[in-house]
């Protein structure tokens, strides 16, 4: 008792979930300064920022569902399956079907609800290892989507084009060109919907009873049913999020991209995690936040941009820098981690 | 109804898959009442509380509390809703959380969490139960105890008008306890009532009211505390009169191991990374010594440094006058040295393995990875010690966690003998188990020292090891304080020696 | 028919449906009846003659038998990892990339179509076994060592392993041109059953003796309940759970070494794709616990069979290969939740009130 306050110092004290996030953010700024030192101007304007946010406001939202479900100590590797299945629902309904807007976007949510729906259910009560259904999950939501349309092919639909090419400036950012012109920095809705939905998941987990309740069941599924929580809901209602925002995803992705393919999203569900981790999420439960999850996504294409932009463009180097970077981050967690609890005893 | 009753459960079943775990039991709570509940380990006690708490839905019987009637309780939720909260053995907490959100989680009306309001709440009551917590301060970073009194808290803030304690002071030193007695003697004067379950005779017979034994799963009674003599208690919680305590308690100074024997084992300036001071040691061949201390005074540490478990920074170590080096347990697994440890869930049983396979696991180790023994001969030792020690089990394949705690802990206890140690470590052999088993490994500790073995014997309950040990080593603050042997071994030396008072070491 | 009976068949059947091996049986008799009703041909096995002209056996069931193969392979790996650390490996079908290509680096050399192989396949095999193993022992390392999950531990050779595999040969995709090197996938002239199999075999008596004839099973299965527990005994929990990667390891080094022969060349992304989920299914199917702890190796076996049963049956049925994971999905989610505690219980408390009212009414 009397040895507890002696050694509390801020290391010790700050809790699990903000020593990694800062952790992120740290990181996350050391490497765009790097960036903007050794690949200089592409860097420093503006709009190269905008545009990752551009390139990833599904991965952003993918990864928060993934960060969400992660904190509850569960997981959930359907996510990238449900984008693709949702984007050539999204785009067969609107080409083929004379869909309208407002019915495509019920589609993406629709088909995502009930992928939370039917695995949280497995999940939660039900008590199937989520690793398992989530992996069915994935192989259903692959093959469902080249059963409902297998070629490639690019949205026609002149309101989702509208939609799809609709930029919102930022106010104050922008940059002169060649010709000296200013441009505007721009972000396309699926930004805004993006940091929408972070900004809600992020009030969500901190002032809620729901958002206390994910922690505390991935802290301690036992505790958190003898302190009163409802475990089973509460796990349930993680995954029906994570689905619902994988849905969403899905529209973003295709108000991006446009067309409908089979192998779109490839590995998304594998980058949400990588993200999810860089961003201090911890698998074992618990711990997290989404404002590192967005960090997250941030740093992972930071780091790929610099490895294209250093030339290094065959495909592979992709791979091995994600990797790598992932390799870096989890070394970095177990080690804080472990001195930590070491600082403790 | 007596006006004063809160809580009636009558007739309560219960049953598990091949046991009936509870069968017609009744219990009976008033105001203002501290009540313990008594029975061996799996007499029902923890099936009753979990029953009551909504975590096992009952068979049969029922349920009903004052001004609400008859109630139906599902959850645990359930239960804090009417008005039941609990304190269990094990901290039921989330170690990510922090302070103050593990005091006001899964409780109250509406569905913001307001920060500021609920840190200052906690803060207030901190302060005003004297824990040494901050309300922002993560859970995992607080010792064990004050976890504890976290949770404790939290419980006495819901305003409950029914407290059960499950064996909350198992991880309590003697002035934690204290503390905790203050508040429940506050709390009775409330009104509230309170459920006790503890091991501990003393604690009962210091705070308690009523006394209320179960027996295999049924009702052996209700009594006054003054009308139920210790004695008399222990006979209720066996079914059967029972000198066998008195008997060991007869032998006086406990074992006198034999003087002249050769060291079987020698520490010097041994230290581990646990936090330890260097410490020296040495026990004889035939002796029963023990390291005696408050909790947390660094006892285990001590034997664990000596088996291996924790990393050993300096120190060295002779087996049979024969320098030897232990860094791991396999190393000490070697030199003759058992460890049976303090925490048998954690560190003891390998769960879901058969008490066959947990019996011969340590010696099959020490034999080696490339030479297994036959099915035969594993079903021959592990019978051979099944009858040695009296374990109660369905099968030597029924896998050991559906064993109760006392038979589990004898599995342990099996698994070390099987190995024929020299010298057996025994951290804590008879926390949480059941009074039977408690003497008869005490008996089973000076059987095995006159066939010549080296025991050391580590106990919470000081009378225990006066009536086991030759020899203490008295701990205080992670450093040997001490060590008192023949004339020295009284009560009163030890808590002198411990308080570090005008008795010098 | 008296009360007591029913009793004791009730008791049977209890014991049936609660045995481990119910589950992966029930699913190969709901695959055999399915193809019976379908198109008993499935069953047929002929004598033929293959491309080389020697006689060969035929059918679905040898092509299952063949097919399997790397997957059974994988499974004995993978049950050990999943036993040991309580997680799973999803980097195989990477490290297949991995292991094949270097194999092919080491039997092609610079030259990606070299006119005669530039190594014997034994050298090149062995190669290929040593970079399996180091990628088990990579994650092996992470797991045990950095005490990370293995699921993200391995997912970090799942993301950069088909790009390593394409580094190893530039790009390239040699093409190994000794016609024996096919021999280990397909037929041995003279002998009618694919030498997978016989490989397969191989592999599965390899681990039976280990299993036998040492203490493997205890260490892993203690490891995998509980790690404190068996420290205290002497067991090092940090090197069982890294052996059951390395062991992996070698399990996948076998499997690339059949799926490279399948083709005699690699196509890095897709290589073993998937495979990993596949063999993951395998000891789910089994009934082994994915959360660690007691294994049946038999079980998983069994299961790895079923899930290639399951491909096959799918491939007679004219199922687009593209679409054949949502139908196996479908058939793994409803074996999963059959095997479910929580419905098993619920159907036999069901069960339980029917025979009851039943002897109520009588």
């Amino acid at each position: 008792m009397k040895a507890e306050n002696k050694k509390s110092s801020i290391f010790t004290r700050v809790s699990d979930t903000n020593l990694l996030l800062a952790i992120t953010i740290v990181i996350f700024f050391l490497m765009y300064i790097g960036a903007i030192l050794f690949q200089g101007e592409g860097f420093l304007k503006p709009q190269k920022f905008f545009d990752i946010l551009n390139n990833n406001s599904a991965l952003i939202i993918t990864a928060c569902g993934m960060s969400l479900v992660m904190i509850t100590g569960s997981i959930d590797i359907s996510v990238g399956g449900v984008v693709a299945l949702v984007s050539t629902c999204c785009a067969v309904y609107l080409d083929f079907h004379e869909g309208n807007i407002f019915g495509s976007i019920l589609i993406a949510i629709g088909v995502g609800l009930l992928y939370g729906l039917v695995q949280g259910f497995l999940v939660a009560y039900l008590d199937i290892q989520p690793f398992i259904v989530s992996l069915a999950g994935m192989f259903f939501a692959r093959g469902m989507s080249t059963i409902v349309h297998t070629a490639h092919f690019n949205v026609a639909s002149d309101v989702f084009n509208a939609l799809k090419n609709t930029r919102i400036n930022v106010p104050g950012m922008g940059s002169v060109n060649r010709k000296g012109i200013y441009i505007p920095a721009y972000v396309e809705i699926g930004v805004i919907v993006a940091l929408l939905l972070v900004v809600i998941l992020f009030i969500v987990l901190r002032w809620t009873k729901l958002g206390r309740s994910f922690y505390a069941v991935g802290g301690n599924k036992q505790s958190a049913l003898m302190l009163g929580i409802n475990v089973k809901r509460t796990k349930f209602l993680a995954h029906l999020i994570c689905g619902l925002l994988a849905g969403i995803a899905g529209y973003v992705y295709l108000l991006h991209v446009g067309s409908s393919s089979a192998d779109n999203a490839m590995g998304m569900e594998m980058n949400a995690i990588a993200s999810s981790i860089i961003g201090g999420t911890m698998l074992t439960g618990g711990v997290g936040n989404i404002i590192g999850t967005l960090f997250g996504v941030l740093s992972l294409s930071t780091i790929q941009n610099i490895v294209s932009g250093a030339g290094l463009g065959d495909a592979w180097w992709t791979g091995i820098t994600i990797a790598s970077m992932l390799c870096l981050f989890l070394v970095i967690q177990s080690v804080v981690m472990a001195q930590k609890k070491r600082a403790l005893e | 109804m007596n006006e004063k009753r809160i809580l009636e459960m009558r007739g309560i079943d219960k049953t598990f898959p091949g046991v009936r775990a509870l069968q017609g039991v009744d219990f009976f709570l008033n105001e203002g009442e501290i009540h313990a509940l008594m029975g061996e380990n799996g007499a029902g006690k923890s099936t009753l509380i979990k029953v009551l708490t909504g975590v096992y839905t009952k068979d049969g019987g029922t349920i009903s509390l004052q001004g609400t009637g008859e109630v139906q309780i599902h959850s645990p939720q359930d239960a804090q809703n009417l008005g039941i909260s609990t304190v269990y053995q094990e901290i039921t907490l989330c170690p990510n959380l922090t302070v103050a959100e593990n005091m006001y989680i899964g409780r109250g009306k509406g569905q913001i969490t307001n920060w500021k309001q609920m840190n200052t709440d906690a803060e207030k009551l901190l302060r005003s139960l004297d824990i040494p917590a901050k309300a922002t301060q993560q859970l995992a970073s607080c010792s064990i105890a004050v976890q504890q009194m976290v949770a404790i808290a939290r419980a006495v803030d819901m305003e409950c008008k029914v407290l059960i304690l499950d064996e909350p002071t198992s991880s309590l030193d003697e002035q934690e306890v204290e503390k905790l007695f203050g508040l429940m003697r506050d709390l009775k004067s409330r009104g509230v009532g309170i459920i006790f379950v503890t091991h501990f005779l003393d604690q009962v017979y210091e705070v308690c009211d009523k006394i209320t034994v179960l027996r295999d799963g049924q009702l052996v009674g209700e009594y006054e505390i003054k009308d139920l003599p210790r004695v008399q208690l222990v006979a209720k919680m066996l079914g059967k009169e029972m000198d066998d305590l008195s008997d060991i308690k007869g032998e006086g100074g406990g074992y006198q191991g034999k003087d002249s024997g050769e060291d079987v084992f020698e520490a010097k300036d041994l230290q581990s990374d646990a936090g330890i001071k260097p410490f020296d040691f040495h026990i004889k061949k035939g002796e029963v010594n023990g390291f005696t201390g408050l909790l947390g005074s660094g006892r285990s540490e001590c034997v664990r440094a000596i088996f291996g478990a924790d990393r050993v920074l300096k120190g060295s170590v002779k087996m049979h006058g024969k320098p030897v080096k232990i860094a791991k347990p396999i190393d000490a697994m070697k030199c003759g040295i058992a460890y049976l440890p303090e925490d048998r869930k954690v560190d003891g049983i390998v769960g879901d393995l058969s008490v066959r396979e947990n019996i011969i696991l340590a010696l099959q180790v020490l034999t080696g990875f490339f030479k297994p023994f036959s099915r035969a001969k594993a079903n021959a030792f592990a019978d051979e010690y099944i009858k040695k020690l009296n374990i109660k089990t369905a099968s030597a394949d029924t896998p050991i966690k559906s064993l109760s705690g006392g038979n589990q802990q004898k599995v342990i206890l099996a698994r070390w003998l099987l190995m024929h140690p020299d010298y057996l470590i025994l951290d804590e052999p008879t926390r949480g188990i059941d009074v039977g088993t408690k003497v008869d490994i005490q008996k089973l500790v000076l059987e095995l020292a006159s066939e010549g073995m080296s025991v050391t014997f580590i106990s919470s309950e000081t009378d225990e090891m006066l009536r086991t040990c030759s020899r203490l080593v008295v701990m205080r603050d992670r450093k040997v304080v001490g060590e008192l042997s023949g004339d020295d071994l009284t009560q009163n030396k030890i808590m002198s020696t411990i308080a570090g008072g005008e008795s010098k070491a | 028919m008296s009360a007591k009976k029913k009793i004791k068949t009730g008791g049977i059947w209890k014991k049936i449906v609660g045995n481990q091996m119910f589950i992966p049986v029930l699913a190969i008799l709901i695959l055999v009846i399915v193809n019976l009703i379908k198109d008993p041909s499935f069953f047929v096995v002929t004598m033929g003659l293959n491309n080389d002209g020697f006689p060969v056996l035929s059918g679905s069931l040898i092509s299952i038998l063949d097919n399997g193969s790397e997957l059974a392979i994988l499974a004995i790996g993978m049950t050990l990892v999943t036993a040991a650390s309580g997680g799973q490996d999803i980097s195989v079908g990477a490290t297949i990339a991995v292991a094949g290509s270097a194999m092919l680096r080491v039997l092609c050399g610079d030259n990606p179509r070299p006119t005669a192989t530039q190594a014997p396949v034994i050298l090149a095999f062995l190669v290929a076994c040593l970079v399996g193993m180091l990628c088990g022992a990579f994650n092996g390392a992470l797991v045990s060592a950095f005490k990370i999950q293995p699921m993200v531990a391995t997912l970090i050779l799942f993301t950069a392993g088909r790009s390593i595999a394409a580094w190893i040969n530039n790009n390239e995709l040699p093409i190994v041109p000794d016609p024996k090197f096919a021999w280990f996938a397909g037929c041995i002239p003279g002998i009618p059953i694919p030498t997978s199999v016989f490989i397969a075999a191989a592999c599965i008596v390899a681990i039976m003796l280990v299993l036998k004839f040492t203490n493997l099973g205890l260490y892993t299965q203690a490891v995998g309940i509980n790690e404190n527990s068996s420290r205290l005994n002497g067991i090092n929990p940090t090197f069982i759970k890294f052996l059951s990667f390395v062991i992996l390891g070698l399990c996948v080094a076998v499997a690339a070494l059949i799926k490279v022969s399948r083709i005699s060349t690699i196509n890095y992304s897709v290589i073993a794709k998937d495979i990993e989920m596949d063999a993951i299914l395998a000891v789910a199917l089994g009934g082994n616990a994915l959360s660690g702890g007691k294994f049946n190796m038999w079980a998983s076996i069994l299961g790895a069979y079923i899930i290639q049963f399951l491909t096959t049956t799918l491939y007679r049925f004219k199922v687009d290969s593209e679409a054949r994971p949502a139908y196996k999905a479908v058939v793994v989610i409803l074996l999963v939740v059959s095997s479910a505690p929580v419905v098993r219980n619920y159907f036999s408390q069901l069960t339980k009130r029917f025979t009851s009212a039943k002897k109520e009414v009588a």
